[in-house]
């Protein structure tokens, strides 16, 4: 029953505590602030300063994979990284080698994702399936030999093959501190392209085309993003594993792409979040037993994204929905003080408003926020048993909707040749955006053809 | 060699080969939807639901397990959805967030299992346990197996798996139309009025029953695999959905099949232990699709390069026959002598100058070329094509005479001429 075998400790271990221990042993705040400053030991600290790196690398590198569409090539390679290290481990115990020498392996995982990225390119160009496809392929058929590799290393070959598996979902507690040097430096070579390629690559991400007419080779940029992207992957492999590091590509900057539209900010946001989840994951889990550094980083980077979905405001949902509101409720205000206007400045009795609401399919809760509005722009005079009373202002307000109304209605028929009793739906849309040169040019425009518009 | 033992073969190479057909078939509607990945995202986060199931159920009780990862592959769906639409993301990228957040819930909830002593391993839902499924109290031979007792002692994986099946079938046979109207062309399905979203969401619902079904007894990878890997290859063999369909039901179980034995058999014959079935049947899956895609009649690399090459060689032969024309019909008396004035390479040009002699339709070597009366035929009906094309261009379409040469120099092989035209073409020469 699903892989049920009661092994113990095979997946982490601590030095505090041992695998059988339910309660979680609070760290001290002495501990929190080592682990937290670089104060803890050598090897927690060579973790902490590599993943954190890593999320930066993976951040920056991730933005430019997001915005060519292609995250999930990331997933594709990642996983076809097994094979290679598979094969690498293999061809080390047969020359003679160590065959657990991380060097080795990586290279392996760096070669077969390669190999990866070239068959998907490969089956894109050549068939007429479409990238989707071609990922799935690439990834499960991969993996599918990494794993027939894995078995076959596991039952046949000699003593030194274990951890390999760890490559999966990542084991950060066993590194040591020559794995941390080849992450730092793998992370720093990825930062120093983005730097020196960062126009040519923002160029090829919104303008495919014009970077083309430019002269330049967009197939051949894409193939050092997806370089980068493989890359970032491999040296993620042992902290985060291969099937979680795909998401320290894709959440920072999914999660930065919330926040801004400028293209700098959104580089140096994600590498930012990426940093802090690398930063935060790694050092969660080497304070507290049994939370392996890989999951955490990725739910580090995840409450961010959630953090960043909804509370962001330029693009977060809470903001566009509190936007989206307002703007709703100025309209139906202004449908309300267009209402006034036309009964000539006599309060609006609450059923007339209710009627409307009706009309307008405005539920009802809708009202008191629309009373608020009119109070804040002062428009709104008193509410009184006769109904709502409103200022001057307001009527005046009230004036300028109507007009508005009338003038797109009248232009509408007559420039647009849309039949009168067609007009009225969609001026009801466009009156409230009318901007003060726009009705001028409204008033121009109709007075040239001799329509009378009155004074303002 | 290859031996098959009832009892340790049976059962696994059965679920196997189901789970193959099952995912098969759900697959064709996503790779032609272009949401290959949606079985790539549940079967990775249904390990938080099967994870939670046991924590709560706080035992190995496979219903809840079940409904603990069919909730969450349901949620998967949903949520990827909500961060498409809600927040505006590019839907890989949803996918991606989703999937992997889920899936890391996933490892951390094992590391709290791990605390009670009992492991669920994540690598194990990766690529399942078909040998687990082994008949201990198999018959010995085939014809012992037509008895009640088969059915009786059929493991519940199996079980599901042909439940999971027939249900897919059904699902598919029932909604044929629909889905594939919706597969080609949603804004056509929501016209005629049902809706094509209730019908992915529908889709979705049987990926992930399909995904939940499998992945205890083959694991994960092998649904990945198998929702697109035998669909890819069938499309490449067929233009039309329902053979498309069933080619990747037989895509899938020649997969499933090859891939079991091979698993057993190859490490044998070098005396090594056998190997992941999972991974073996999605290699298998793997090079299926590679020798399509090279060899297929209609889609394949090959046919296509040769189908190619065939076209050009008669374009190069028409040209070069109009070439002749043209020159006679200039009176420049011997025909083309360099191989610059048909713009052919050498070597082409030897190989069109030998078909058309094989087609007498010229005669003389080359500096002495000249047209048999077949061949005149054909030059002339081109060259009429190609002038006949200039004036319309020039006419009807409005293109500067100096510039309609080159598109009718295509045309002239493939369209057929305009019905009618003017004794001369725009530039004064007359049309045959």
């Amino acid at each position: 029953m699903i892989g049920l075998s009661a092994h113990l400790g095979s997946f982490h271990s601590h030095g505090r505590t041992s695998i059988t221990d339910v309660t979680d042993e609070l760290p001290t705040f002495a501990e929190i602030f080592e682990t937290l400053t670089f104060q803890a030991g050598f090897n927690t600290n060579m973790v902490v300063l590599g993943t954190t790196l890593l999320g930066l690398a993976a951040g920056v590198v991730g933005v430019f994979a997001l915005l060519r569409k292609r995250s999930l090539v990331a997933d594709a390679i990642s996983h076809a990284t097994l094979p290679g290290i598979c094969i690498a481990f293999l061809a080390a115990v047969v020359l003679g080698h160590e065959g657990r020498s991380i060097p080795i392996l990586l290279t392996g995982a760096t070669l077969s994702g390669i190999a990866g990225v070239l068959c998907i390119h490969a089956i894109v160009r050549c068939t007429r399936l479409h990238e989707d496809a071609a990922i799935g392929i690439v990834l499960s058929v991969f993996f599918g030999a990494g794993v027939v590799l894995l078995t076959y290393i596991q039952k046949n070959a000699s003593a030194g093959s274990a951890g390999l598996d760890h490559f999966i979902t990542g084991q950060a507690a066993t590194m040591v501190t020559q794995d941390a040097v080849v992450m730092v430096s793998i992370a720093g070579v990825c930062l120093l392209l983005v730097v020196l390629l960062f126009k040519e690559f923002s160029l090829v991400c919104f303008n495919e085309s014009f970077a083309r007419a430019t002269g330049w080779s967009v197939s051949l940029l894409d193939l050092i993003m997806m370089a980068l992207v493989i890359l970032v992957t491999v040296a993620g492999l042992q902290a985060v594993g291969l099937i979680l590091v795909v998401a320290m590509l894709i959440l920072p900057p999914v999660s930065a792409r919330f926040w801004t539209d400028r293209l700098w900010l959104l580089v140096l946001l994600s590498g930012l979040i990426g940093a802090s989840s690398g930063y935060l994951g790694s050092s969660v889990s080497a304070l507290l037993p049994r939370k392996p550094a890989g999951a955490v980083i990725v739910l580090a980077a995840g409450v961010l994204f959630v953090i960043s979905m909804l509370g962001a405001p330029a693009r977060g949902v809470l903001a566009s929905l509190v936007r989206r509101l307002s703007l709703n409720m100025r309209i139906a205000s202004e449908h309300l003080l267009e209402a006034a206007y036309e009964q000539e400045g006599r309060p609006i009795p609450g059923d007339q408003i209710r009627g409307l609401a009706r009309l307008r399919a405005w539920p009802l809760w809708t009202l008191p926020l629309m009373k608020l509005t009119l109070n804040r722009k002062g428009y709104l005079a008193s509410v009184t048993a006769e109904g709502w009373r409103l200022t001057p202002a307001g009527l005046a307000r009230g004036a300028q909707v109507s007009r508005n109304h009338r003038l797109w209605e009248q232009y509408l028929v007559s420039y647009a040749d849309i039949a009168p009793s067609h007009v009225d739906w969609s001026v009801d849309q466009v009156e409230h955006v009318l901007t003060p040169e726009l009705v001028a040019e409204l008033e121009h425009e109709l007075r040239m053809r001799g329509i009378e518009v009155g004074a303002s | 060699m290859i031996t098959f033992d009832i009892g340790a073969d049976l059962f696994p190479l059965i679920a196997c080969t189901l789970a193959a057909i099952c995912c098969g078939l759900l697959g064709n509607f996503l790779v032609l939807r272009k949401q290959s990945l949606m079985g790539d995202a549940i079967s990775h986060s249904v390990l938080p639901g099967l994870v939670l199931a046991f924590l709560v159920a706080a035992e190995i009780n496979p219903s809840v397990m079940f409904a603990g990862a069919a909730l969450a592959g349901l949620a998967t769906v949903v949520l990827i959805e909500a961060v498409k639409k809600v927040g505006n993301v590019e839907p890989g990228a949803a996918m991606g967030v989703v999937f992997s957040i889920m899936f890391a819930l996933g490892v951390l909830l094992i590391e709290q299992a791990a605390a009670r002593n009992i492991d669920l391993d994540a690598s194990c839902v990766l690529y399942g346990q078909p040998e687990s499924l082994a008949w201990f109290s198999a018959p010995p031979s085939f014809g012992d197996l037509f008895a009640w007792r088969t059915i009786g002692e059929m493991p519940r994986q199996v079980m599901t798996l042909l439940a999971m099946t027939l249900l897919s079938v059904i699902f598919i046979s029932v909604f044929f139309k629909e889905l594939r109207i919706a597969a080609f062309d949603p804004a056509l399905a929501t016209s005629l009025g049902f809706s094509a979203t209730l019908l992915h969401y529908a889709l979705m619902i049987a990926v992930a029953g399909a995904t939940v079904a499998s992945f205890e007894a083959v694991g994960s990878i092998l649904v990945i695999a198998m929702l697109v890997c035998p669909a890819a290859s069938a499309r490449l063999v067929s233009d039309r959905l329902l053979p498309q369909i069933l080619w990747s039901v037989a895509f899938a179980i020649a997969s499933g099949v090859v891939g079991y034995f091979a698993a057993i058999a190859v490490p044998a014959m070098f005396d090594r232990d056998a190997v992941s079935i999972a991974g073996s049947m999605t290699v298998v899956a793997g090079l299926l699709f590679a020798f399509t895609a090279v060899a297929s009649p209609t889609q394949g690399v090959l046919a296509r390069a040769f189908r190619q090459r065939k076209l050009a060689r008669l374009v190069a032969l028409e040209d070069l026959l109009a070439t002749i024309y043209r020159r006679d019909e200039q009176g420049v008396g011997a025909a083309p002598a360099a191989q610059a004035e048909v713009s052919l390479q050498s070597h082409r040009l030897q190989s069109v100058l030998r078909l058309a002699r094989k087609r007498s339709l010229v005669t003389g070597e080359l500096g002495s070329l000249a047209l048999t009366n077949d061949g005149r035929r054909v030059a002339e009906r081109l060259v009429r094509k190609h002038r006949l094309w200039e004036d319309y261009l020039v006419r009807k379409a409005g293109v500067a005479p100096d510039h309609v040469h080159e598109s009718a120099e295509r045309l002239e092989h493939f369209a057929p001429a305009p019905s009618d035209g003017p004794e001369k073409d725009p530039h004064g020469k007359p049309i045959p």
